[in-house]
């Protein structure tokens, strides 16, 4: 008996072998900055580090959660991540709706090409394009004096600066799920659409009474897993398209804890904000894929 | 009476269909060009000249042609060496997580009575996708570790990739165990069976994931900004961003006449848009011909639910 279960750690021990450099790896770059939250709970200086920073309890999360600045970054970052969820769904599944009713493939192949392309480009070029794009000289304003109105600085104004942070988010995100969507459309059984034509129903109602139950299972998918996504408003995004006449409106949790950790330098106060954001971040995931489970019979594994 | 009513409907909604079909080819044509339309512009201004360019005088051709902009740049070296850090970090890191992936795919991939301590492993690997320590802990930990404004800060906090790994076991589920019987029956080691029995027949999933890898690399700018303290060791995407967070437009819209003018003599905007142009370049001449991979990549990930 115990001769067998020797010999089986034997055979194992190949595998043992391969996984130890990634837990090597994972033990340094992700399991160590978990103890290093620590520091959320110190008054953590880098000269003491981990070990000899002093202790304060909680003050730290006392403190934050009177400042303005972080209900303010909380606020903003449910509010942007909220509106790109729905116009991440939305958006695609009509587009999605529309490319279905292509005839010609190579058309159908064109535009989801066109549409895919931003989702592959970074927002340090991404960035550059929109605020050219909305810049004094740029094209958005050249329309606005084509149509006798004064230039604006529409990246400076908190009126526009979360619908555009939504808008170029779905422009660039969009041609994920269009894929998705138009995969669940190809799923739904053709022979559906012949017994609705044989009993003359219209295009449009086959949309409404076919396609769309058809892919309703995969946006409900989408939608639950989304709800995983709620403190998370589009990190690189915002750091580059925002600027401090904007803090109002587009300053997120991310960008927050980025500005006061490591431009202030106050690291304990912003490991605190990041740890908070990262445990409701993880509340949220939990009940995303707790829903998607209960609801569509989703699984990672 | 009623066929000739239903003839009648016939040809009716077939006229409608037709209004439909040219409409909705319209409208996509026309989202279509909404959608690459920001990059034409970027392209025709870095073609135009800077007097064009600040008057907003460029729409999708160039104004005042003129390839200055990029003469300007092949004789700076700052984007170029940024260029070289970044195929670099692309080669290096690339090669390293893809090897990580494998090697983690396949031992994961085994049942528990093959590989008893597989529970244990799955967990320690799954957790970190749903949980990590933050930025400033992250970034304290890997100063310690002593790799600042060195390259393996830019590959190894990075380099396991728990997502891929998943998707990779859930295909090395798919091989026919037969395979691998027999392959073991004859004497095949583990890393031989992987290499020459898992490998081959999971190339699809491979390429789907290397070339994510890649892309992912080669646009990672925020590691950049913050693990390198000199920017001479900045990788292209992390050197574009600077370059276009620092060329605050509203800034530059509260600037004095006298400063705007001497932007306009170093021709600022054209030389920053051609080399934002040229950052996006590499990926949108390859991206056409392996779109189909990162179609089948995104559906094998997300539909298998």
């Amino acid at each position: 008996m115990k001769k067998r279960k020797a010999g089986q750690f034997k055979k194992e021990i190949p595998f043992h072998l391969m996984l130890l450099p990634g837990v090597v790896l994972l033990i340094i770059f992700s399991y160590l900055p978990m103890f290093g939250i620590i520091m959320a709970f110190q008054d953590f200086r880098p000269i003491l580090s981990f070990e000899n920073s002093p202790f304060v309890g909680l003050d730290n999360f006392r403190f934050i959660f009177q400042l303005p600045t972080f209900s303010r970054a909380f606020r903003n970052t449910v509010v942007i991540a909220f509106a790109r969820i729905i116009t991440g769904i939305s958006v695609p599944l009509l587009l999605a709706l529309l490319v279905n009713e292509v005839g010609k493939s190579w058309f159908k192949r064109s535009v989801q090409t066109a549409m895919f392309l931003p989702f592959f480009l970074s927002w340090a070029v991404l960035g550059g394009v929109v605020r050219e794009l909305f810049s004094l000289q740029g094209p958005v304003n050249q329309i606005l004096l084509f149509f006798g109105r004064d230039p604006y600085m529409f990246l400076a104004s908190n009126n526009w600066f979360r619908t555009i942070l939504v808008a170029t988010h779905t422009w660039q995100s969009m041609g994920y799920n269009l894929i998705i969507f138009l995969a669940a459309i190809t799923n739904i059984d053709l022979a559906q659409y012949e017994a609705a034509d044989i009993d003359g129903c219209n295009k449009l109602k086959q949309v409404w009474y076919i396609t769309l139950p058809g892919m309703l299972p995969m946006i409900i998918l989408l939608a639950t897993l989304s709800i995983g996504g709620l403190l998370s408003a589009g990190f690189e995004q915002v750091l580059v398209l925002y600027n401090p006449l904007v803090y109002e409106t587009g300053d997120i949790l991310d960008t927050l804890v980025y500005r006061m950790g490591l431009l202030n330098r106050q690291f304990s106060l912003s490991a605190a904000m990041g740890l908070f954001r990262n445990v409701v971040s993880l509340v949220l995931v939990g009940i995303a894929y707790f829903s998607a489970y209960k609801f569509s019979n989703y699984r990672i594994f | 009476m009623a066929a000739k009513a239903k003839i009648n409907n016939k040809i009716k909604s077939s006229v409608s269909r037709k209004i439909f079909v040219v409409g909705n080819a319209f409208l996509l044509a026309l989202i279509t060009f909404l959608c690459i339309s920001p990059l034409l512009h970027l392209f025709a201004v870095s073609l135009s000249s800077n007097h064009y360019a600040l008057a907003g005088m460029v729409s999708f051709w160039p104004r005042g042609f003129t390839t200055s902009a990029y003469a300007f740049l092949s004789g700076q070296s700052a984007f170029f060496d940024a260029f070289f850090i970044s195929i670099q970090r692309v080669v290096i890191g690339s090669s390293i997580s893809m090897t990580l992936v494998i090697l983690i795919a396949y031992p994961l991939s085994k049942e528990v009575e093959v590989f008893r301590a597989r529970t244990a492993y799955a967990w320690f690997f799954a957790v970190t996708m749903f949980f990590g320590g933050g930025l400033i802990p992250t970034f304290f930990v890997i100063s310690r570790v002593g790799i600042i404004n060195s390259i393996w800060a830019l590959v190894l906090p990075g380099a396991v990739n728990v997502w891929n790994a998943v998707m990779l076991l859930n295909f090395f589920r798919g091989v026919p165990k037969e395979l691998e019987e027999a392959a073991r029956i004859d004497g095949a080691s583990h890393v031989t069976t992987m290499i020459r029995i898992y490998l081959p027949l999971s190339l699809p999933a491979i390429a789907t994931i290397l070339l994510f890898t890649v892309v992912g690399h080669w646009n990672a700018w925020f590691d950049g900004l913050i693990y390198m303290t000199n920017p001479a060791n900045y990788p292209l995407q992390t050197y574009l961003a600077t370059l276009v967070m620092e060329a605050d437009t509203t800034a530059r819209n509260l600037m004095s006449v006298e400063d705007i003018l001497r932007l306009q003599d170093v021709s600022d905007l054209t030389v920053r848009i051609a080399q934002i142009f040229l950052g996006a370049l590499p990926i949108m001449a390859v991206y056409p011909f392996l779109q189909r991979f990162f179609i089948k990549g995104i559906v094998i990930g997300s539909v298998k639910g």
